[in-house]
Formats: structure tokens, sequence, C-alpha cells
């Protein structure tokens, strides 16, 4: 069975699998954005506090996503749970990291003047600073979606859902005739999913920055 | 001398319903600082050390001094973007130093170097911002909008949308007045507005700000390095020394005939006398008639006036009434009767707003030593020449010279404006709603 034929017989699955993928990693960025730009906006003003979330969210990533994740198993068990918690966490640090930094980097004369015209401090966060700070923070939530499109495969190690099964299936079954047509099956629909979530992203990016601002 | 300010009462300001947007709008508050300080933490002596300092409703006040003296710390601590580290600040007698800051800001204007617009936001947005947050209704904001553009010139049609990246300096910082006057506050605050634009712009914003509070008396207190800016657009100046002691605080006249100190010479700077000159307008010194014809005329009669005119001259005036041409005896008949062959074009024109030393630079630059007032839409309104110019220049000197000698007989110290007694403005504006 060449990999056409291989597709043509299991593209239900594929699909299916395909769809998970996107679905975890679509809700885990959620996730991942809210807490991330929330622990930004709390940590950007103190210098300290703003570098131990970032420094914190780096060392998250250092860890190998299969030592997490086997570290997460016997704390949550196995499936979705361990693969949430890990997305999540990998997640972060591009978006917490960018929401510092573009926050921080918001031109002081601006928040000046905010204040000085009479924006409470909610409305200057609000209105003015994470408008302003928006394009970088889009960014990270982009460089966080690709990285999770590949981590999120490794979640198959912990029966979570995806394409990762399709990887793991054929690395352990290495020799049978459909092997190589798994991995690829599974590697090349990351690939993919990775290009229409970013080609969404360019949708975004131009439907919510704001013209003034916009490169 | 800038006449004293009368504010306005019954303004309304605080009451919103009351005032139809463009109708009624809220004058000068008074300003009284009291024993100012700050001290910044971690700095060994204070920024602002002990300022006292009081601001007529409807005044406008230019801090000058050195760079680092304090200018801007003392400023914002008005509308405590800063908080004082001690003393009192009061608007209109109230004391304002402990109330919400974020209310007191909304009832001050607020304008600063790099016009501080919201690049995400629209021209209008940004002007609409305070209105809103003080709860216009969208309809009255909206129609503001379009009042403010129209008050700074410029176009609402063509502005509203645009975007800050889409206008010139000088736009931007006319959108930056026009959104600190936008909620029609009673005190206006600008931190070197018009430091980052050109020598030019800059003079037609300057122009523009003394049109604007000569229609809306606000009180106004201003920052700059440049001290004549200062002379151009202050009621009365505050020469500032380190940490915003008062070295003197007076009219510019006061100020260039009579400084209280070699420091505030030095701030003064050379030429005292050609600086006094931007503080007289032209239309405060005799403007002289001159003989005029226009292009319509019968070419007999312009010939006839011409013989007859006692200084064998005449002004040319197109259709609308504007000076053309400078036309002597002779010029006529050497371009054989061609009017638009004829005569010297007219360069130059001032206006009756123009300053005693623009006309002087246009006097001395027309070969026939005079040049041609004109109105609004530029009209002529008559000529003044070399001989008026000297006349009032001297006038003047002598009036400063009597005044200051008043004014050291009277004993005054320079901070206290002993010849106005200083009026508040009962029904005015409060602080808080
Ligand atoms: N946030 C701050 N923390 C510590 N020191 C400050 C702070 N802001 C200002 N200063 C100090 O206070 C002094 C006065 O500063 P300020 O900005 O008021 O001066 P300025 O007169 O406005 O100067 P310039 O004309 O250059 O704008 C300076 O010595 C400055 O270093
Ligand atoms: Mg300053």
């Amino acid at each position: 069975m060449n990999f056409w034929e291989y597709l043509g017989n299991r593209y239900q699955q594929l699909l299916a699998d395909a769809f998970q993928h996107a679905s975890a990693v679509f809700q885990c960025m959620v996730v991942a954005t809210v807490l991330g730009v929330l622990i930004g906006v709390l940590t950007y003003r103190s210098e300290w506090a703003g570098n131990l979330a970032t420094t914190a969210a780096s060392g998250i990533l250092t860890v190998p996503s299969l030592a997490l994740i086997g570290l997460l198993i016997p704390l949550v068990g196995l499936g979705v749970a361990p693969t949430v918690i890990a997305l999540v966490l990998y997640g972060l640090l591009p978006i917490v990291r960018n929401a510092i930094v573009g926050l921080r980097g918001v031109d002081p004369t601006l928040v000046d003047a905010a204040r000085g015209i009479g924006m409470s401090r909610a409305a200057q966060l609000v209105r003015v600073e994470l408008p302003l700070a928006w394009p970088p923070i889009l960014t990270g939530i982009r460089v966080a979606t690709q990285m999770l499109m590949g981590i999120a495969a490794i979640a198959a190690y912990a029966s979570g859902p995806g394409l990762g099964n399709e990887i793991f299936r054929g690395i352990s079954s290495l020799g049978s005739k459909n092997a190589l047509n798994q991995v690829l099956a599974g590697t090349l629909g990351i690939v993919l999913l990775a290009l229409l979530f970013d080609a969404v992203y360019v949708l975004v990016g131009r439907l919510t920055i704001p013209r003034g601002i916009r490169a | 001398m800038p006449e004293t300010p009368v504010a306005t009462s019954g303004a309304a300001a605080g009451s919103g319903a009351a005032s139809a947007s463009g109708a009624a709008s809220a004058s000068g508050a008074a300003i009284r600082l009291e024993n100012l300080t700050k001290q910044y933490a971690g700095n060994p002596y204070p920024s602002v050390d002990n300022v006292t300092m009081e601001i007529r409703a409807g005044e406008t006040v230019v801090f000058v001094g050195p760079s680092g003296g304090g200018k801007t710390t003392l400023l914002k601590m008005i509308n405590r973007l800063i908080e004082p580290t001690s003393g009192r600040i009061r608007i209109d007698g109230e004391d304002v130093t402990d109330m919400d800051p974020v209310k007191l800001r909304r009832k001050i204007g607020y304008a600063i170097q790099s016009s501080g617009l919201f690049p995400h936001m629209t021209v209008a947005q940004n002007i609409a911002l305070v209105p809103k947050m003080v709860g216009w209704s969208k309809s009255r904001v909206q129609d503001r909008v379009e009042e403010m553009l129209d008050l700074v010139g410029l176009d609402p049609g063509q502005f509203r949308g645009r975007y800050p990246r889409q206008l010139s300096g000088g736009q931007q910082q006319r959108v930056g007045v026009a959104r600190a006057l936008a909620a029609d506050p009673p005190v206006l605050l600008m931190d070197e507005p018009f430091g980052a634009v050109d020598p030019i712009t800059r003079d037609h914003l300057q122009d523009e700000l003394i049109r604007l509070q000569h229609e809306l008396h606000k009180t106004i207190v201003f920052v700059t390095h440049d001290f004549d800016e200062a002379i151009k657009l202050g009621d009365r100046i505050a020469v500032l020394r380190d940490r915003s002691h008062i070295a003197q605080f007076d009219t510019p006249e006061a100020i260039l005939t009579n400084p209280a100190d070699d420091f505030v010479s030095g701030f003064v700077g050379a030429g005292a006398a050609l600086k006094r000159l931007n503080l007289t307008r032209v239309r405060d010194v005799e403007i002289a008639d001159f003989p005029t014809v226009t292009v319509d005329d019968p070419l007999q009669d312009i010939f006839d006036k011409l013989r007859d005119s006692q200084g064998n001259e005449l002004l040319l005036l197109d259709r609308h009434r504007r000076p053309y041409k400078w036309l002597r005896r002779g010029d006529l008949s050497r371009a054989k009767g061609s009017l638009a062959r004829a005569g010297t074009l007219v360069h130059d024109t001032v206006t009756r707003d123009a300053t005693l030393r623009d006309a002087l630079e246009a006097v001395l630059i027309d070969n026939g030593g005079r040049v041609a007032v004109t109105g609004r839409r530029g009209e002529y309104t008559g000529v003044v020449d070399m001989a008026t110019l000297m006349n009032s220049v001297q006038e003047m000197l002598e009036a400063d010279r009597l005044e200051a000698a008043e004014h050291r007989s009277a004993g005054g110290l320079p901070e206290e404006g002993l010849e106005h007694p200083f009026v508040r403005d009962a029904g005015g504006p409060e602080g808080p709603a």
C-alpha cells in the first residue's frame, strides 16, 4: 500500500485525529493566552516580578516535553489532563514574555498622557496599553501555537488525543508495512495544521490590530 | 499691558446637561499652590522646593527656567500626575490635594510635547476620549469633536478619520490641544507643547493658541525653555531657578524692562528692546490711511489720483480689496497704461494681530519703508511706516520705565501682582462633581 492508498483507506481516522489535535491546541492556546496576558499584566510594572515570570516560563520550556508529561502522569493520570496541563505550560512562555516586553515597550509619554487626561488605571490598561502591546502579544501567541502543534504530538504518549497517536503507532511498529505511512501521515498532518493556524493568525492580525499601528 | 482677564460667571462645566456644546464654555479657574514641595525618593534635595504661587482665573502663566529645574514636576503636581511631598493645591478655592486624582484630571486639560495622541485611535476617537469618560451623550460628543477640530483649524471632514501617524507634527499638536480642551476644562496644562515642531509651525501654533485663548479665557499653565515663546504667550511669566524657586513672577513687560536679578537678565538674553516689540501688536499702534485705488477703477481716475496724491504714490487693491501693487507717479505711463505691468508687487503684508517686530521686519525689507495692514480676509485696512513704529516704541519704553519706577516705589515683591487685585469667579466651576 503506498501513501496515497493509505490516506484513502484511513482518511476518516486521520481527520478525526487532526480535528482532535487542532481542538486540543486551540483550547490550550485560549487558556494559555488568558493566563499569559494576565501574568504579563500583573508583573510587567515590577522589574523583579516581570523577570521572575519570564524566567519561570523559560524554565518550564527547558524541560523536555516527554519528561514533563511523564512527570505529570503520576500526578493527574493518563489522557486529557496531562496533555492540557503540559500544552498550557509550554504555551505560556512566548505569550508571557511578549506580553511583558510589549507592555513595557509602550511609549511612557502615552501612558503619561492617558493618566493626564483622567483615565483610570483599568482604562489605561484596556484602552491604551493592551491595544498598543497587542501586535507583539499576537506574535507570541503565534509562536506558541506553532510550538504546541509539535508538542501536542507527544501527548499521545500519555494516551492523549491527536495526530501523535498516528506517529506513535508507526514508531512502535517500525518495519511493518504501514509504519512509514503512519509516521508520515501524522507528521504531514501536523505541518498542515500549523500552516492553517498561521494563516488564521494572519487574518486575526488584520482584523484586530488597529489600522493606526499596523506595520 | 495685557488686560486683566475677567472671568465670566455662570459658566456651565460641572452641570453637564445644561450646556449644549458650543454654547457657554467654562472659563478659567484660579489656581493656588501653597508651599508645594516634591522630594523624589533617592534624590539628595527636593526637585520642587516650597513653591507658593497664585495663578488668576483666565490668565496664561508661563514657567520658564533651566533644564532640570523642576518645571515639569511643578506642572504635574497641579493635576497630581506627581503627588506632592507636602503642600496644598487649590483650584477655585477648593483644596484638591486629596480628591480622587482621576476625577481631578478630567477637569484639567493636559497637552504635552510629543502630542501624546494614541496612535491606535483616530483623530476623532482621541478627541472624544474625555467627553466620553465624563458621560456626555453620543451625539453631543460627536458635535463636540467637529467643533474642536474647527476650533484648532482642521477640517473635520478631512481629519476626523485619520490616524495620528497620517498627520504632520503641527497637525498632531493641534489635535493634542483639541483633545485637551474637548471636555471644556477650566484649566489647561501644557508642557512644552510646541517644543518638537519646526520654528515656523511653532509660530503658527502659538498664534492659534493666542486666538483660542482670546475666545476661551481658560487658565493656562504653560512650560517652555524658550523665553521668546514665554513673552509671546504669557500674561505673566514665572522665571524659575533650580528647584522651581521663583526668581521673578511678573508680566513680560516688567521682566523685560526690569529684570529682578542677574539670573533673570541671563534668561531674558540680549535684545530686550527688540523682544519688547513682540509684546505689542499692530492694532495697538496708529494705522495710517493711504490713498488707494482698485483694479476695477477706470484708468483715468487712477491717473488723476496719482497726480493729486501728496506722496506721489497709491496702493492698488485687487478685486477683493487686497493690497496688490504700489503705484508711483510715472509708473503707469512707463507701462503704457497697463495696470498689469505697472508698479511693484506688494510682497509682504501684516495683519492687525501681527507683532510690531513682524511689522518692523516687513518695513525694513520694503524699499518704501512701509507695510500694508490687512484684515481677516486679507483686505486692506491701512499702512504702518517707520516713523509710526519709532514713535510707538519710544512711547512704549517710556511707559514701561514709568511703570517699573512705580513698582519699585510701591515696594512690591515681584511675585505679587500688586496692580491686579486677585479676581475670583464665585460662580465658576468647582473641582469635583
Ligand atoms: N521620577 C523621578 N524620579 C527621580 N527624580 C526625578 C524624577 N523626575 C524628575 N526628577 C528630577 O527632578 C528634577 C526636575 O525635573 P523636571 O523634569 O521637573 O525638570 P524640568 O524643569 O521639567 O526640565 P526640562 O526643562 O529638561 O524638561 C531633575 O533633577 C530630575 O532629575
Ligand atoms: Mg520638563
